[in-house]
């Protein structure tokens, strides 16, 4: 029994090492700065200088029907929720060509904070509904949008409820249910 | 140390060889294997009077990593980082370090390794993100956090009537449709244990389970009559009594003297019974269409300037013309002029007006120009809505009854109306696709489930269409002709008069 047990705590000293090691690569791949030439192949929003992680932002595909995930550079914050906000301000900007953007010019990002339960509160401008072009597809992609960029970079994230000027809001334009939080869905993406 | 592991090996080696190879026979019943995303059967074997499950089957089930550990001595369970160590030789588990016992050890059959099926409970479940519970009973692997409720028939009274009570235990929301034909029953539950089901008596021929795995579908005599279904939910459990007359004029029948020979048969008497009995199910007797947008809300702005709101409400009154003086339906408008309505609004309307189908009429709108085509949407509820959906069973009352008794309300919340007429409104969008796509062009999704706002309140089948893009220059063009909108109301037209039919012809045994 004595030998039995020195050989599970060896093998969980083994298994935690490897663990620690493998974050800990992780960790570095998303923290440090993308070398130069690599940064023409994504498009780059930040200051070349400026640490910065790799984060999955989504636009409508050129041909409006479908949304693409879209490798993007976005400033490395301090902790989950700074980067939450980060993230989510970079989706809002304009979108790298040959993407559309999805969300409406001029919106912006009013307040961004998540519950204990991994529930996500996107707080934007009600520009999100007021500039909004309208049409279900449209305003399917645009939820989509936001919704899967939170979801996709916040591991913590499991929902994500979308606010218009801090409160409840029913559609964008008339058409997507906005009462209930969304969860990621990725049925709109495709691959380009 | 060395030494000590090479031991380790060689006595595992030995052990695991040394294991019961006998052939094993497969249970009379297979196991179910019951999750939210449905049932399936897994594949057991029976080995000395235990049994089984393959470790290959468990890996590719659960997600999990299974290897042979020498050094664990035994087989080694892997899920997430957290391990189980099942022993070769002794009928117990290695669980986070705690030791559970097990009805037998791991075998070995040809080059398979079996675990008892009690190891998925009680060592693999500990681990596990998911709770995991064996019913023996039922024979059923309940994964995940599923709502199984049983269900036990029973037929009280041959009759006629014949009276039947089928009993849901715990309580939950039964949903009942019943025409002369059979009595179907929807329980909200994710799936549903069968209690021992009596054969059919009377007039009821047969009670099983329904196509769907939480349906039980009773099916009636083709002397039966219209059943009478009543429904009361205590704490403890929910009892539906189905209590099911001869058809009135075969009452009748019995009640006269036998009429004069050379009398019918009764097998050609049956077709007349049935030509005589009321239609059968629910009927289209109103139906609310919703014209998009109004007032302040344009909606989509084509690149000439046309707008969402007068296009949605030109071809809504079309179709109301149609719908009235061919069908003799009665049409309510959620607007009949240029206004604001909210979707509360809309959904009020057709549920104040108690309403059999609800239509609403959009053009859609897309960021790039050249997407065009008609699309078609039905609500998809999200798992909050699932949930609430079945919070619902709890806020039950039972009111006091005209004449003594009692009633059940279900009450379901308002923004969950829908839930309860998510299969009828998917038929209806299908319907809807199939019949726009003969005479107009359709969209790159003909047709989504989505989470669509105005749907989400009406209680009744529904549906919303996009009859083209206003953003693609050809498309602005079209859906401001004539020729089109008529088009259009045409195909809904065609789409009411098909969903007519099969509402009033619903699916006989």
């Amino acid at each position: 029994m004595t030998r039995t047990r020195y050989i599970q705590i060896g093998a969980a000293t083994l298994a935690v090492a490897f663990t620690a090691w493998g974050a800990s690569r992780v960790l570095e791949r998303m923290v440090s700065p993308v070398p130069q030439q690599a940064s023409t192949a994504t498009a780059s929003s930040a200051v070349a200088s400026v640490p910065h992680i790799i984060a999955t932002l989504y636009y409508a595909s050129s041909d409006g029907q479908s949304l693409a995930a879209v490798k993007r550079e976005v400033p490395l914050a301090d902790g989950a929720l700074a980067q939450g906000r980060q993230i989510i301000q970079s989706q809002l900007e304009a979108a790298p060509a040959p993407y559309v953007s999805v969300v409406p010019a001029g919106t912006t990002l009013r307040a961004f904070y998540v519950t204990d339960r991994g529930d996500a509160f996107v707080d934007l401008s009600p520009e999100v509904s007021t500039a909004h072009p309208g049409g279900s597809t449209t305003e399917l992609l645009t939820v989509y949008a936001l919704v899967n960029a939170v979801t996709t970079n916040l591991s913590s994230v499991q929902r994500v409820q979308i606010l218009i000027s801090g409160k409840e809001a029913d559609t964008l334009a008339g058409h997507v249910d906005l009462r209930r939080p969304f969860e990621r869905d990725t049925s709109l993406v495709k691959t380009p | 140390m060395r030494g000590t592991a090479a031991l380790s090996v060689t006595v595992l080696v030995l052990v695991l060889a040394s294991l019961p190879q006998a052939q094993g026979t497969a249970p009379a019943t297979p196991l179910t294997l019951i999750t939210r995303e449905g049932r399936r059967p897994v594949p057991t074997i029976i080995l000395n009077g235990q049994e089984f499950i393959a470790l290959d089957d468990v890996a590719s089930m659960f997600q999990v990593t299974v290897r042979e550990d020498a050094l664990a001595g035994g087989v080694t369970v892997s899920y997430k980082g957290r391990t189980v160590v099942a022993s070769a030789d002794q009928p117990m588990a290695s669980v986070n370090g705690r030791v559970v016992t097990l009805p037998a050890s791991v075998a070995r059959v040809g080059r398979r390794l079996f675990v008892p099926i009690d190891f998925l409970p009680r060592a693999l479940a500990p681990v596990y993100d998911a709770p995991i519970e064996l019913r023996r009973g039922p024979r059923m692997l309940v994964v995940g956090n599923v709502r199984v409720v049983r269900v036990v028939p029973r037929i009280e009274a041959v009759g006629p009537p014949t009276r039947a009570t089928i009993e849901i235990t715990p309580a939950a929301l039964v949903s009942v449709a019943a025409d002369a034909g059979r009595v179907l029953l929807r329980v909200d539950a994710d799936a549903l244990e069968v209690g021992p089901t009596p054969p059919g008596t009377g007039l009821i021929d047969q009670i099983r389970t329904g196509d769907q795995s939480t349906t039980v579908a009773i099916a009636l005599s083709p002397r039966a009559g219209m059943p009478r279904v009543s429904t009361t939910t205590t704490t403890d459990n929910t009892r539906v009594l189905i209590e099911v007359p001869l058809a009135p004029q075969l009452q009748d029948t019995n009640a006269a003297p036998a009429p004069p020979a050379p009398g019918p048969p009764l097998s050609s008497a049956t077709p007349t019974a049935d030509a005589l009995l009321p239609p059968a199910g629910p009927r289209l007797q109103t139906m609310v269409i919703d014209p998009g947008h109004g007032g302040d809300d344009v909606g989509v702005r084509g690149p000439k300037g046309t707008i969402e709101k007068q296009i949605t409400l030109d071809v809504a009154r079309r179709l109301k013309t149609l719908v009235e003086t061919r069908l003799g339906v009665r049409v309510v408008m959620t607007r009949d002029d240029d206004r604001a309505v909210t979707p509360d609004e809309r959904d009020a309307v057709a549920n104040n007006s108690k309403a059999d189908l609800f239509l609403s009429i959009h053009v859609n709108g897309a960021v790039s120009p050249s997407i065009a085509g008609a699309e078609v949407y039905y609500l998809r509820l999200d798992r909050e809505g699932e949930d609430a959906r079945r919070n619902a069973a709890a806020t039950e009352l039972v009111l006091p009854a005209v004449g003594g008794g009692t009633r059940p309300i279900d009450m379901i919340r308002w923004d969950l109306a829908q839930s309860f007429h998510v299969d009828a409104s998917a038929t209806f969008a299908s319907i809807l696709e199939e019949e726009l796509r003969k005479l107009i062009p359709m969209g790159p999704r003909p047709l989504q489930q989505e989470p669509m706002r105005v749907l989400a309140g009406a209680n009744m089948p529904a549906s919303l269409v996009e009859i083209a893009y206003l953003t693609n220059p050809d498309q602005e063009q079209l859906a401001q002709s004539g020729d089109y909108q008529a088009n259009v109301a045409q195909a809904l037209y065609d789409a009411v008069l098909r969903f007519r039919s099969y509402l009033e012809t619903p699916p006989r045994r």
